[in-house]
């Protein structure tokens, strides 16, 4: 899933500042299950800048509340119609992907983003998420025992370890494990050191020039077929 | 015939001395040039460090083309740090241009230890894919298969780390290197004699040269910060003992002692083919340690 942390309520206040009616708008997807923008999230900030409002004296917002099954999705987006003609600016809680697909959907009105989006990655314990994928396109797990060394070696490289590991950690922080040391003892155990003495050339970039679009093939074999 | 002096030297059988310079930060290249002075008749070759550590300084191209103006013989060494496969190419192309012909392949430190850590770490090649880049180009094309108008041709090294302390990765990672034309190799910093006799009983069985990484530790504080902060630098406690025992002000006395005593130790087992005497900031000293271990003369 996508993992993002919500934006420190002072830059939220200063952000919405020129607005006087802002919807507080979550999403109950990828942000919900990070803790950065899911109805508990949205209901929080709303009481928050409440609070800072009454105790600074300045002109009060009006805010209005609102979650998204999805921002992303234009399909959930239409349902926020009749949520948005009379307010100011949107302060979104999705991940920038929400952020922006809101924008395109409403051209004239201003959205904001509540958080920043961090990576894709995984809850490790309660409170903590790990990066995991990069979104390289071009999946390479099979040759790497099931550990990306394009997200989690800092340098992304992809013929082994640098130097610079001690003790199993990454010299980059040694809050980090080194991803090649952990590549080549999982590769050892599953007995395919061979994947780890192959030569990999150097990535193909093109393959994933920016901003991507994905489309779908159609599958005839799945049954109906648009034709 | 040879591509560099420095190859000439490689495979003469003589017991080979390099050592390194970092550039400076800013543009006052005269000390510098006094080290290039110092060193340049004493050693087979004078690596060039590239922003070394991530710290912005005075480019490792320009410390080859100053090295080469004095007289001595350069080795460039290229990180993958800063540049992408464009800009290394390039880089490599105005190298050979200019007679500078020996080149050390590294991956590069990681942004996170050095002094600008908020720019964008590039590593579009890994060491063993810039080792192919080379060897690409010296065939006559370019990366993306492109011919070249005439093409260069190097002395290729890359490094080695026979005392990391996970030992299996960096052998599988050493063999690709030799694999992908690396000649001669220039190992991370070696303390303990036993490490690079165990790493040479593996590494002699490949036809390349292997030059013994000497870090000059100038206190214990030094030896233990570079524990702590160094990639990859690991000081044995006996070592780091050593220099503890020294009074207060001795301790680069000591260090230069104990740079000798592994050099000459090195040189008379014949463990490996030579040396590389990294000084760290005191490049002065060099001449006093070849001294101390008696290979200041000439035929080694």
């Amino acid at each position: 899933m996508i993992v993002a942390e919500q934006k420190p309520l002072e830059a939220i206040r200063q952000m919405i500042a020129p607005y006087h009616r802002v919807l507080i708008l979550g999403c109950g997807t990828c942000m919900t299950v990070c803790d950065a923008g899911g109805e508990r999230e949205v209901s929080f900030l709303h009481s928050s800048l409440r609070l800072i409002q009454a105790k600074s004296g300045e002109e009060p917002h009006i805010f209005s509340e609102y979650i998204l099954k999805r921002q992303c999705d234009p399909e959930f987006i239409d349902l926020l119609v009749d949520k948005v003609s009379d307010v100011d600016a949107i302060l979104s809680l999705g991940c920038g992907i929400g952020v922006q697909a809101i924008a395109e959907r409403f051209t004239d009105m201003p959205v904001l983003p509540g958080v920043n989006t961090s990576f894709m990655g995984m809850a490790k314990e309660w409170g903590v998420w790990d990066e995991r994928c990069a979104a390289c396109g071009d999946c390479r797990l099979e040759d790497t025992a099931g550990i990306c060394p394009i997200t989690r070696c800092t340098k992304g490289i992809l013929n082994g370890p640098c130097a610079g590991a001690k003790n199993g950690k990454c010299e980059a922080s040694k809050d980090m494990e080194c991803a090649w040391i952990l590549i080549y003892k999982r590769l050892e155990r599953l007995q395919q050191l061979e994947k780890m003495r192959r030569y990999y050339p150097p990535r193909n970039f093109r393959a994933v020039p920016r901003p991507r679009r994905l489309v779908k093939k159609v599958s005839v074999g799945a049954g109906e077929s648009d034709g | 015939m040879a591509n560099s002096l420095f190859e000439e030297k490689l495979y003469s059988g003589t017991f080979l001395v390099t050592t390194e310079v970092g550039p400076p930060k800013g543009v006052d290249v005269s000390e510098l040039i006094h080290h290039v002075e110092l060193l340049k008749d004493k050693v087979d070759a004078i690596n060039v460090t590239d922003h070394q550590s991530s710290v912005m300084r005075f480019p490792s191209l320009g410390g080859c083309l100053l090295v080469k103006e004095l007289g001595g013989e350069p080795i460039l060494q290229v990180t993958c740090r800063d540049r992408n496969r464009l800009a290394l190419q390039a880089d490599l192309l105005f190298a050979y241009s200019r007679d500078v012909r020996n080149v050390l392949c590294l991956t590069g430190d990681s942004i996170d230890v050095g002094d600008h850590r908020e720019a964008k770490p590039v590593f579009d090649l890994d060491s063993i894919q810039l080792l192919k880049a080379i060897k690409t180009l010296e065939s006559g094309t370019d990366m993306a298969g492109n011919e070249l108008k005439s093409a260069p041709k190097f002395c290729v090294g890359a490094s080695v780390h026979p005392e990391a302390d996970f030992i299996e990765p960096q052998l599988v990672k050493f063999d690709k290197k030799v694999a992908a034309g690396a000649q001669f190799f220039q190992t991370q910093g070696i303390f303990d004699l036993a490490s690079l006799r165990r790493f040479m009983q593996y590494a002699s069985q490949f036809n390349v040269k292997i030059l013994a990484g000497i870090i000059v530790l100038a206190s214990a504080r030094m030896a233990r910060y570079m524990n702590e902060n160094v990639p990859g630098i690991i000081v044995c406690q006996a070592i780091i003992d050593e220099l503890a025992a020294v009074e207060k002000g001795k301790g680069l006395q000591k260090g230069i002692e104990i740079a000798a005593r592994l050099i000459k130790a090195i040189r008379d087992e014949r463990l490996c083919h030579g040396v590389h005497v990294m000084a760290v900031g005191n490049e002065g000293i060099v001449p006093e340690i070849l001294e101390a271990a008696e290979l200041a003369g000439v035929s080694r």
